[in-house]
């Protein structure tokens, strides 16, 4: 590893998406209008689908024969075992309503129209009177928790496309071809790919989340050294994803083919706009493939729950993206190739 | 000596019918101007990244002074003592020329330095252009002075001319000569036969991924042809075409003769309006035609 060459190379590259205007506008951009829209989507009236989170005493079924309110129209009821879990849920704007029939009470988040929407119905819906609770500790808004999911996708197809797309990019155009002609490495060349967009992606995240948080006061709970650690570990996982699919392509519209077949699948999955819970089990399973359901699960933990990088929450996800990054780095470097040939 | 050797070399691409080359073998002495021409696909720039070291060949191998570039340190000792310019080539857009230029530099232990590439090449007026505004002609000035990057030995240009307009052609040929003259080797790949006959001071002519003749271009046409060409519109020959042996070239027909006041007596003879007729000597163009029975450019 030479250090002129790759800083050089890095430099080189760095540059070439700095002036790329348009570009760049649009990945400050992007993010923001999601962001914004989200916040101002979800401040308006409820939405028509709902989630229930139902505690059901040992032996009872999930149906009306419960409670009457199961038999509800356009409400997901599914099965949480605690109800301490569920409350947690309520609270986090993961579930709409938590209906414990274990001790006869329902939970609902105050500042969730959704929930006063489903308030109507269980008490319009008759049975066993229930009593109402609201959830406990900090309850958060919408936004709060579907902020680090819309910033999180968005670092994800910076990552993909930044990484996937350009290197298909420089080979078709015979770009690649040059370089291979001079005597800068496969390694100095691909590092320098990981590093500028590593931390380009990182300063635009940043740069996004601070304007977000201006209007929209994101709650944080937790140290925001952890979040960046977690950012760029994160981010590192999902540009060597894109290096993975770039490492042979040579058309330009597979490689767009296959970072979408990718990125859609985790902007659906992982759960950047709605939690899975309640889910079925192999969707859950799946979306533990992707690394941005690591990252936000661990990025909720620290700004949501104001968990440590020691705990659990935290380690785990971390962990498993740190082990993401050096699978893909590793295929993405043994199967890189300069050129078709 | 030679500098550069190719022996026996094959490329084999997997689906193909044919061998993309198909055993082709020369020696290019140090500091010579040695052309590669064919029509399209007949397997010169194939060849030629064989010779640069950037593919592998099929079979057979490449010698320069006498070593094989295919293998570990002298791989690497040959790529940092030629030169490259690509057929076609992406630079590092939103960069400027002289930005690109220190780029590639910097990749390089051994560099030229920056002034006088810039005024070998003739960058001065564009220095401080993205190099996505550059024309046709300036870009390949650029991407020469990038071959030139490294001071190299010996400089490959792939159809360096393709897509220029006659005149940027014209002041790249002059670049070319510039660069022969400080004692470059220089090995050129095109399909116009005027720039080999300008340029080259040695040629091989491919064609199926073999090479159908090889010498200097004013020896070759010498072997080839004792004859000059007379040149008539079609229209005004058509009734003699085939009793004199006038080959129909479009608008104008062509007639190879080794006595050309022999075929205008005759010409003369048969009553036509020899008002445009006009006489060349032969060239590349009609070498090639000779050789293979084909036009150059189909």
């Amino acid at each position: 590893m030479n250090f002129k060459r790759l800083a050089a190379m890095t430099w080189a590259r760095s540059l070439e998406f700095l002036r790329d205007r348009s570009a760049l506008g649009w990945n400050f951009a992007f993010p923001l209008l999601l962001v914004a829209g989200f916040a101002w989507i979800f401040s308006g009236p409820g939405q028509p689908l709902f989630k229930v989170a139902v505690v059901l005493p040992p032996g009872a079924p999930l149906t009306a024969a419960s409670h009457p309110f199961l038999a509800a129209p356009a409400v997901q009821f599914y099965a949480e075992p605690t109800a301490t879990e569920a409350e947690t849920k309520v609270a986090r704007h993961r579930v709409d309503l938590a209906l414990d029939l274990t001790s006869a009470r329902y939970v609902i988040n105050p500042e969730s129209q959704k929930g006063e929407v489903l308030e109507a119905m269980l008490r319009g819906a008759g049975g066993t009177p229930l009593q109402r609770a609201e959830a406990a500790g900090t309850r958060i808004r919408y936004v709060d928790w579907a902020a680090p999911g819309v910033l999180g996708m968005n670092l994800m197809f910076s990552c993909l496309f930044g990484i996937g797309y350009v290197i298909v990019r420089y080979r078709k155009s015979g770009y690649l071809k040059r370089l291979n002609a001079t005597p800068l490495t496969a390694a100095e060349f691909i590092v320098a790919q990981l590093l500028s967009r590593l931390a380009l992606t990182f300063v635009v995240t940043a740069v996004v989340f601070v304007g977000c948080d201006a209007f929209l006061h994101f709650k944080m709970e937790g140290s925001y050294l952890a979040l960046a650690l977690v950012t760029l570990v994160g981010s590192y996982s999902m540009i060597a994803m894109g290096l993975v699919i770039s490492a042979r392509v040579t058309s330009e519209e597979l490689a767009g083919g296959l970072l979408n077949l990718l990125s859609w699948p985790m902007m659906v999955l992982s759960g950047v706009f709605f939690s899975l819970d309640g889910a079925p089990a192999a969707v859950q399973w799946a979306a533990q493939l992707f690394p941005l359901t690591h990252l936000l699960s661990a990025a909720r933990a620290i700004m949501l729950d104001g968990a440590g990088l020691a705990s659990a929450a935290v380690m785990t996800p971390l962990l498993v993206l740190l082990a993401c990054s050096a699978l893909f780095t590793l295929l993405g470097a043994l199967g890189f190739r300069w050129t078709q040939d | 000596m030679a500098l550069i050797e190719a022996r026996g070399l094959v490329k084999t691409y997997p689906k193909a019918k044919s061998n993309a080359v198909d055993g082709v073998s020369f020696s290019v002495p140090a500091g010579i101007c040695f052309g590669l021409l064919g029509p399209n696909g007949a397997g010169k720039s194939t060849t030629v990244e064989m010779l640069e070291g950037v593919m592998r060949p099929s079979a057979g191998e490449v010698l320069f002074k006498g070593e094989t570039i295919h293998a570990g340190a002298s791989a690497q000792r040959y790529r940092d003592t030629v030169g490259i310019q690509f057929q076609s080539t992406a630079l590092q857009e939103f960069l400027t020329v002289r930005e690109n230029l220190r780029f590639f530099a910097a990749l390089y232990p051994k560099t030229r330095p920056e002034q006088e590439l810039i005024r070998v090449c003739r960058l001065e007026e564009f220095l401080d252009r993205d190099t996505k505004k550059l024309s046709g002609g300036q870009r390949q000035r650029v991407l020469l002075a990038i071959a030139l990057i490294n001071d190299p030995e010996v400089v490959f240009l792939d159809e360096p001319t393709t897509g220029l307009d006659p005149q940027a052609r014209r002041n790249f040929w002059e670049l070319v000569r510039g660069i022969k003259a400080e004692g470059k080797t220089v090995l050129l790949t095109t399909h116009y036969m005027e720039e080999a006959d300008e340029l080259c001071d040695d040629i091989a002519i491919m064609d199926h991924g073999r090479i159908i003749a090889r010498g200097p271009p004013k020896h070759l046409l010498a072997e080839h042809f004792r004859e000059s060409v007379i040149e008539l519109p079609t229209a005004l020959v058509r009734p003699l075409a085939a009793r004199m042996g006038f080959i129909d070239r479009g608008e104008l027909s062509e007639l190879s003769t080794p006595d050309v006041a022999a075929s205008i007596a005759a010409l003369r003879d048969s009553g036509i309006d020899l008002a445009p007729l006009r006489i060349r000597p032969p060239t590349l163009e009609d070498l090639f035609l000779k050789l293979t029975g084909n036009d150059l450019r189909a």
